[in-house]
């Protein structure tokens, strides 16, 4: 077991993992790991804009994870808080911020439509895009108003990778990775 | 009319909006889950404000971050001050943004393209000033 452990540290160095969490997460929980990799980003990454852009998806993620968990699974800790899991890590060429979370089977559709045609959109009409959402005067309950994948999608400057695993009947499990190139 | 003053957190902005002075100020960075809480104290001052609003409001935004929860939010703060100028008043957004912050500066760029009130981009020389 002890050994593991030695394994474990050295297989996320190599890997270059800065935080990886899963379980149940609350809102002061995502708090505490927004500012963990805020204060590790500081550390190591000079370029402020690429340190904002880190930052500003890992929210994002993490705010929907938060928001957006749904499905039977994602009951199922004991806390009702929402369950997921997230994983930062360095790359070659930036960063990757992978999140991953239970949905309702009946939505996976839908947000595969809503995945599909950011990843379509070029720069400009992504901008576009998000202004006329910005502008149309609804929100969800949240108040975003589905910009969260817009907005994510223009930080990273890069196509999301998506995926969506079936559980059982009525509960899939969505991962989505974010990448940040400098 | 008192002035709303709100101390910042590590989610939410510092707030003091003087109605006396016609001067909005908006500081630090608005990342909670739920904005819709914090920004409805902020709007319903605007629309006690805008019975009688000063010649001249200037609102100062100087956001490190926001989220997209925030966004609408914001908007529509935004939206109360434009029907402001509608009535006539002078009107004026100060948008600060750190220096090689382009994204930020993109943020005030994306209201001001649909916002009907004049944005001024300012630049920031260093963080936290």
């Amino acid at each position: 077991m002890l050994d593991r452990i030695y394994d474990l540290y050295n297989e996320m160095e190599r890997k270059q993992v800065m935080l990886s969490f899963t379980g149940d997460l609350s809102a002061e929980l995502i708090t505490a790991l927004l500012g963990l990799v805020e204060r590790k980003l500081l550390g190591f990454e000079e370029d402020v804009r690429v340190r904002k852009r880190v930052f500003n998806v890992v929210m994002e993620c993490l705010q929907n994870l938060y928001h957006h968990n749904g499905g039977e699974r994602a009951a199922e800790g004991a806390s009702g808080d929402p369950h997921g899991v997230v994983m930062i890590a360095r790359v070659e060429d930036g960063y990757s911020v992978l999140t991953g979370n239970f949905m309702a089977g009946r939505d996976v559709d839908d947000l595969k439509a809503h995945l599909d045609h950011i990843n379509s959109l070029p720069p400009q009409e992504l901008r576009k895009a998000y202004q006329a959402r910005l502008s149309d005067g609804r929100y969800t309950q949240q108040g975003g108003g589905g910009l969260g994948i817009m907005e994510i999608a223009r930080k990273s400057g890069n196509k999301l990778e998506y995926g969506f695993v079936p559980c059982d009947r009525d509960n899939a499990f969505f991962s989505l990775n974010v990448n940040v190139t400098n | 009319m008192e002035a709303l003053v709100i101390e910042g957190t590590n989610k939410t902005p510092s707030i003091h909006f003087d109605a006396t002075t016609g001067r909005l100020e908006m500081r630090g960075r608005s990342i909670p889950e739920n904005s819709i809480d914090f920004y409805k104290p902020l709007i319903l001052w605007i629309d006690g404000y805008a019975r009688s609003p000063k010649p001249r409001t200037v609102l100062h935004v100087q956001l490190e971050y926001f989220n997209t929860s925030s966004s609408k939010c914001i908007l529509d703060l935004f939206k109360k001050l434009e029907s402001i100028r509608t009535l006539g008043h002078d009107v004026l957004v100060n948008w600060h943004y750190e220096e090689d912050d382009e994204d930020m500066l993109e943020a005030g760029e994306d209201y001001q393209a649909i916002i009907n009130i004049p944005f001024k981009m300012i630049q920031i020389q260093e963080a936290g000033q």
